[in-house]
């Protein structure tokens, strides 16, 4: 089974999707992602699916579940770099993401961050 | 001629194998990227049905052409327990298995032609079909 790494940048968790992901690694990225958003006090995350070619009912609802607990853990989501043809297929789908908060790509995303916590997040980057 | 490729659905990795699968022949028949994403989409909710509901099964890829139009033609095949009420099954929302209840539902939206065959105790076979436009 894969495990998608999870990066660290000022206050904000990073991961990237880069592989086509089975339902177990799925749901040990949930479990991890909520382990470090209290272990490391993280104030947001983004999860980066510009190289996700299908979102199913399975991501889609692992997207808004990790959402629901990082909100409950003090953290915003911002899911960035969704691809026009899964978009298109999640609305197909009947997936409308309600709860989940996109960018459409990593650096807005940050902003997104940012403007929502009102002070600066990310103190590493320039 | 048609071409076809039988896989199995037997663990989640299978699942993986089954959207690479389709990909390459939804590319090979011509599919637009949206429709590709699509008859993809709908693959991964299908095998994934089949692996939760009915302990796996398995699916045969098909290109398909009605001297019109070439296509792609998906038979999920399982030997579970069956769908007791299909309409009911196709309803958004519905679920036994606490998800979504848009696997099939959504699945139906997502390609040209959906057929659903099933009955208690004898399994469940749905076929699709996404033409190319
Ligand atoms: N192959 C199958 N064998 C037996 N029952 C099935 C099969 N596929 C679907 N079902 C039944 O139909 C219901 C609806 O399926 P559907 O895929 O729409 O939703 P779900 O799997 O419950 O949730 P989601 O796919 O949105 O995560 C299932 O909960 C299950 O009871
Ligand atoms: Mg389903």
């Amino acid at each position: 089974m894969d495990r998608v790494p999870v990066l660290k940048l000022g206050d904000i968790l990073i991961v990237s999707i880069q592989i086509d992901l089975q339902d177990q690694s799925v749901l040990a990225l949930q479990e991890d992602l909520a382990d470090q958003v209290v272990a490391t006090g993280a104030r947001g995350v983004i999860i980066d699916i510009t190289a996700v070619e299908i979102v199913d009912s399975f991501i889609g609802r692992m997207l808004a579940t990790i959402a629901a607990i990082s909100r409950m853990l003090d953290a915003e989501t911002v899911v960035v770099g969704m691809r026009p043809a899964v978009a298109i297929t999640l609305v197909e789908l009947g997936l409308s993401l309600g709860g989940v908060r996109t960018a459409l790509n990593l650096e807005k995303g940050v902003a997104l961050l940012n403007h929502l916590d009102g002070a600066q997040i990310v103190t590493a980057a320039q | 001629m048609t071409t076809s490729d039988d896989l199995p659905i037997k663990s989640n990795s299978d699942v993986v194998l089954v959207r690479q699968h389709v990909r390459t022949a939804a590319v090979n028949v011509g599919l637009s990227l949206v429709d590709q994403t699509k008859v993809v989409t709908a693959a991964s909710e299908l095998a994934r049905n089949a692996l939760v509901y009915a302990g796996g099964g398995q699916v045969r890829i098909e290109i398909v052409n009605n001297g019109i139009r070439k296509g792609l033609r998906l038979a999920f095949s399982d030997t579970g327990p069956g769908i007791p009420d299909i309409p009911q099954a196709l309803t958004d929302g519905w679920t036994t298995g606490g998800g979504l209840g848009l696997g099939l539902s959504g699945s139906r939206r997502l390609v040209d032609e959906f057929d659903l065959q099933s009955a208690p105790g004898e399994g469940t076979l749905i076929t699709v079909t996404k033409w190319a436009r």
